[in-house]
């Protein structure tokens, strides 16, 4: 065996935004996994083409923590414009990577870091003439610096170049040696003394690495997606491009050629809800893929699929908002909204995947949920989750085929005195239907989102208006007994823990490091709404509930407060954060720790 | 006693099979005169009421879908969203035959770039615009395709140009353009049944008076306006596939357009010389109509070659709802061969 004991580092890439950073950053990211090293790597980017900062994380952590860390332990420093502010994130006595031409960064008082200044512009300039090239190679040198100060081998970083430029022969080549000039460079010019070191594991074995939006699209093809409608918004849109991709390889009938799914880009956001709940009524399984914007946009017509009972699937990866916001930041900002996304009263199954392994297995159940409860079903995603690169278990090939749920054929019609679109003739608040198409007398009816009866006939009936609102609640309760059920971890403690979504990262962790401190916490996490009869049975049982919530007013908070009702209420502690930063383990340390201290002295007191 | 005999149709269907509900619009309203000449079209057509679907979006015309084939799907959308949803429902049943009842605040105002986008991606329906320059359910509003300097009842004049339709429409590239008057059944019904034949979008801009709000002097949507106004291109036979073509016009002074079908519409002339298949010319007529005051109508524009959205998405002919796991899922070893590769 190659294990060799713990490591913990944080690495921190501060570039240029445009300049080839991703991929330098990509390259270093499967070379670490590649040794075997549990990986965690986070993209903070601007919203912006070319030109400002952008900071990549690369966390390597022997125990798979997969949440961030904020402060850097190797720090790269290659945009002038934020070095001062870059240097003083460095952890004390870290090591500091740096333009050469930028100068001896100032330091603070304290132990100061390891300083390797290296003149990336001038060996870009020496080694690639061509200038546009030269560009995107200069951040690949910083791959060969750290490749020597780290001691990844050229064997991983083989590895990690071939996964990254597979079909571009030139790039892989010209890369190669980009690395080896800085590698070279710093075994010629510079001695390490730092003390910085990876060495390889195994516990990368079976892994894979994928971003959330990527195994989403995975899940919304074995969902049997056949109507893909949407509109370009950061972060949800290679979502999407995931999924074309997709698409073109697995979804080509082999015999005429034919795409067996539409995959439109829509003039707008509610232009693109339409057509889901177009093709959900015409009996496709159709989604749509968007951010908060986005899903302003559609207040009107998930409306209209919640009151006419059409499915659709509808995915929202968050970022920060209100309204424009920080595109590429990332929060849970829109989970009160979603619930109850349009005007009067309305209520949607949300699902809420917290890792990607479940962004995809969520995304394919998404589409079962949405035929058997005949309504729009939302998945919400977020930043951090979709477009950053995960550590994750293998998908698995789904065991069930699809529900589609109570769709009548004619077959069922003939053997029908009557039918009636919104009659509730199971008990279980969810009607039968039929699609557009079906020879049978009985078959049509009018889908409307006025006022209507049982029979899809107009009315402003008071009683009948009361019947059917009852019965669509009545149909959510049925829908909370299908929806993923939460994750609960440990039993006895006093302290629970509540979460959801990318949030799960930062407690797994935090967990440990309360634990060592001797804070005992249980865990849940919510994976749907509306919640499970467990979360208030996971609230009875603790004397505190810290509800972890990424948004300013503790959504989820508010919503569990209401729906456990007054008595456990009170046990319910918010937690916020809300920076537009993903969450980071030690912030959630600190704050819990400091409301328990609160809460004892209170009991104290 | 003599026997009764119902006339059927090529489906053995009567026209009581093409009826609706009864109107809730106006007496006397222009759009109950479109709801007939859509039930006769239907009927002589031939089209089988469980293979249409009924697309409307929020106003009196879209309340039309109810007043005609009972039969048939029927799906009322939100204001001026017909478009979309219709779009969707053709992309996921291309074997569905779409009828769309739209109306000028629908179509020219809240859902304008719906409209448009419709056009683009040409999808396979027949779009009917019922249109009568006002806000009827509102109580009598001026809508986008109110003419500059027409009179509302209560005497405001509208400051604002008009939005026109049939012209927006050929200017985005839509495939087929037609404009008619909802008292003109003799043009309305081979129009609408061209419209039914075309493949990709076809646009009837038809203006249809509103009796309680905007049939009055001073109105450019008035019954009487139009009669006065009314500059018909070509009269209209339309020929169905299935019908021997029979030769009843001057050699010189009729044209010919054989739609996707294999059906024809047949253009006799009428003064004016308008080639349909000619865009500029189409753009040119219309223009120079509203410079006259003059509402042309007739078939104006039509390109039976566009291919249509389900063509251009390269979809499978039958529906991709009726698609299944095998079709739609990777194979076990796909699924093991992409993981590999993630890996």
């Amino acid at each position: 065996m190659t294990e060799q004991g713990s490591v913990d580092l944080n690495l921190v890439a501060s570039t240029v935004n445009g300049s080839g950073s991703q991929s330098a950053n990509l390259v270093l990211t499967r070379a670490v996994f590649a040794m075997g090293i549990p990986v965690a790597p986070k993209n903070l980017f601007p919203s912006n083409i070319e030109g400002l900062p952008t900071w990549f994380y690369l966390r390597a952590n022997s125990q798979g923590y997969r949440s961030g860390r904020r402060r850097a332990d190797l720090l790269v420093a290659l945009d002038r414009a934020t070095f001062q502010e870059d240097v003083a994130r460095l952890e004390p006595g870290g090591v500091l990577v740096y333009e050469e031409a930028f100068g001896a960064p100032q330091l603070e008082e304290g132990v100061p870091p390891h300083l390797y200044p290296i003149p990336f512009g001038k060996l870009a300039k020496v080694s690639v003439p061509d200038p546009d090239l030269r560009k995107y190679l200069t951040n690949i040198i910083y791959v060969g610096v750290v490749a020597e100060i780290l001691g990844i081998p050229d064997a991983a970083l083989e590895k990690a170049l071939t996964h990254q430029f597979k079909s571009k022969p030139k790039a892989l080549a010209a890369n190669r040696d980009a690395i080896a000039l800085g590698r070279d460079y710093f075994k010629t010019n510079l001695t390490k003394t730092d003390h910085l070191q990876l060495l390889p594991l195994d516990r990368t074995s079976g892994q894979l690495l994928l971003e959330g939006n990527q195994a989403a699209a995975l899940g919304a093809i074995m969902g049997g997606c056949t109507v893909l409608a949407w509109y370009p918004i950061t972060p949800s849109s290679s979502l999407a491009e995931h999924l074309i991709g997709l698409a073109d390889r697995y979804r080509i009938d082999p015999e005429t050629g034919a795409r067996r799914i539409a995959t439109i880009q829509a003039e707008d956001e509610l232009a693109a809800a339409g057509m889901v709940l177009g093709a959900g009524w015409a009996g496709a399984r159709a989604m749509t893929t968007t951010s908060g914007p986005g899903v302003s946009l559609m207040a009107e017509f998930v409306g209209l699929g919640y009151y006419a009972e059409i499915p659709g699937v509808f995915v929202d990866v968050q970022r920060v908002g209100p309204s424009t916001g920080l595109p590429t930041r990332t929060m849970q900002g829109d989970v009160s909204f979603a619930y109850t996304l349009s005007h009067g009263d309305t209520r949607h199954p949300v699902l809420l995947p917290g890792t990607v392994l479940e962004c995809y297995e969520f995304m394919e159940r998404a589409f079962d949920l949405a035929e058997q409860l005949q309504t729009p079903v939302f998945v919400l995603s977020d930043l951090d989750l979709g477009m950053n690169l995960w550590m994750t278990e293998p998908l698995t090939y789904p065991e069930q085929g699809f529900d589609r749920g109570k769709v009548l054929h004619k077959e069922q019609l003939d053997q029908m005195a009557r039918f009636e679109r919104y009659r509730d003739v199971d008990g279980d608040g969810v009607p039968w239907r039929t699609v557009p198409g079906t020879e049978h007398p009985l078959a049509a009816y009018f889908t409307r989102g006025s006022g209507h009866d049982e029979a899809a006939r107009y009315t402003e009936s008071d009683e009948t208006y009361t019947r059917v609102m009852d019965r669509l609640a009545r149909k959510l309760e049925t829908g909370r007994a299908r929806l993923p059920a939460p994750v609960v971890d440990g039993g006895s403690a006093e302290v629970g823990i509540l979460a959801y979504g990318s949030s799960h990262h930062a407690v797994v962790e935090a967990r440990d490091i309360l634990a060592a401190s001797g804070i005992a916490t249980d865990y849940l996490r919510v994976c749907a709404l509306p919640a499970s009869p467990e979360v208030a049975e996971f609230a009875a049982r603790h004397a505190r509930i810290y509800v972890v919530d990424q948004n300013r007013d503790g959504q989820m908070h508010q919503i569990l407060q209401v729906e456990l009702g007054a008595r456990l209420a009170e046990r319910l502690i918010s937690l916020r954060h809300y920076d537009g930063l993903p969450l980071f383990a030690a912030d959630l340390v600190e704050a819990l720790r400091r409301e328990e201290t609160a809460a004892l002295v209170g009991m104290a007191g | 006693m003599a026997a009764v005999t119902v006339k059927t149709n090529l489906l053995g269907l009567s026209r009581d099979d093409y009826k609706g509900l009864a109107t809730t619009l106006c007496a006397g309203c222009g759009h109950n005169s479109i709801t007939n000449h859509i039930v006769k079209a239907l009927y002589d057509h031939g089209v089988d009421p469980y293979r249409l679907a009924k697309m409307s979006g929020i106003g009196c015309s879209s309340k039309a879908t109810a007043y005609f084939v009972e039969r048939a799907h029927a799906f009322n959308a939100v204001h001026g969203r017909m478009p979309a949803v219709t779009t969707g429902a053709a992309v996921a049943d291309r074997e569905l035959l779409f009828l769309g009842i739209s109306g000028d605040g629908d179509t020219a105002s809240i859902g304008l770039g719906q409209f448009c986008h419709l056009l683009r991606r040409n999808v396979d329906c027949t779009y009917v615009v019922e249109n009568n320059g006002v806000y009827g359910l509102t109580k009598g509003q001026f809508s986008a395709t109110a003419d500059l300097g027409s009179v509302l009842r209560k005497g405001s004049v509208n400051q604002l140009e008009t939005i026109d339709i049939a012209g927006l429409a050929v200017q985005l590239g839509a495939s087929f353009v037609a404009r008619s008057f909802s008292g003109d059944g003799a043009q309305l019904v081979p129009l609408l049944r061209a419209a039914l034949s075309h493949r990709g979008t076809a646009v009837l801009d038809v203006i249809s008076p509103c009796v309680t709000f905007n049939d009055h002097e001073g109105s450019t949507k008035s019954y009487q306006y139009v009669k006065d106004h009314e500059l018909i291109l070509q009269e209209l036979d339309f020929i169905p596939q299935q019908s021997e073509v029979v030769v009843n016009y001057e050699e010189g002074t009729s044209t010919d357009v054989e739609l996707h079908d294999g059906s024809h519409l047949r253009l006799r002339k009428l003064g004016r010389e308008h080639n349909p298949q000619d865009r500029l010319a189409a753009l040119s007529v219309i223009d120079q109509g509203r410079q006259r005051g003059e509402v042309v109508t007739g078939l104006l524009y039509v390109n039976p070659q566009a291919p249509d959205l389900c063509t251009a998405e390269n979809l499978p002919q039958s529906p991709l709802r009726d698609l299944g796991e095998q079709e739609l899922r990777l194979t076990r070893a796909q699924f093991a061969a992409l993981l590999a590769e993630w890996a």
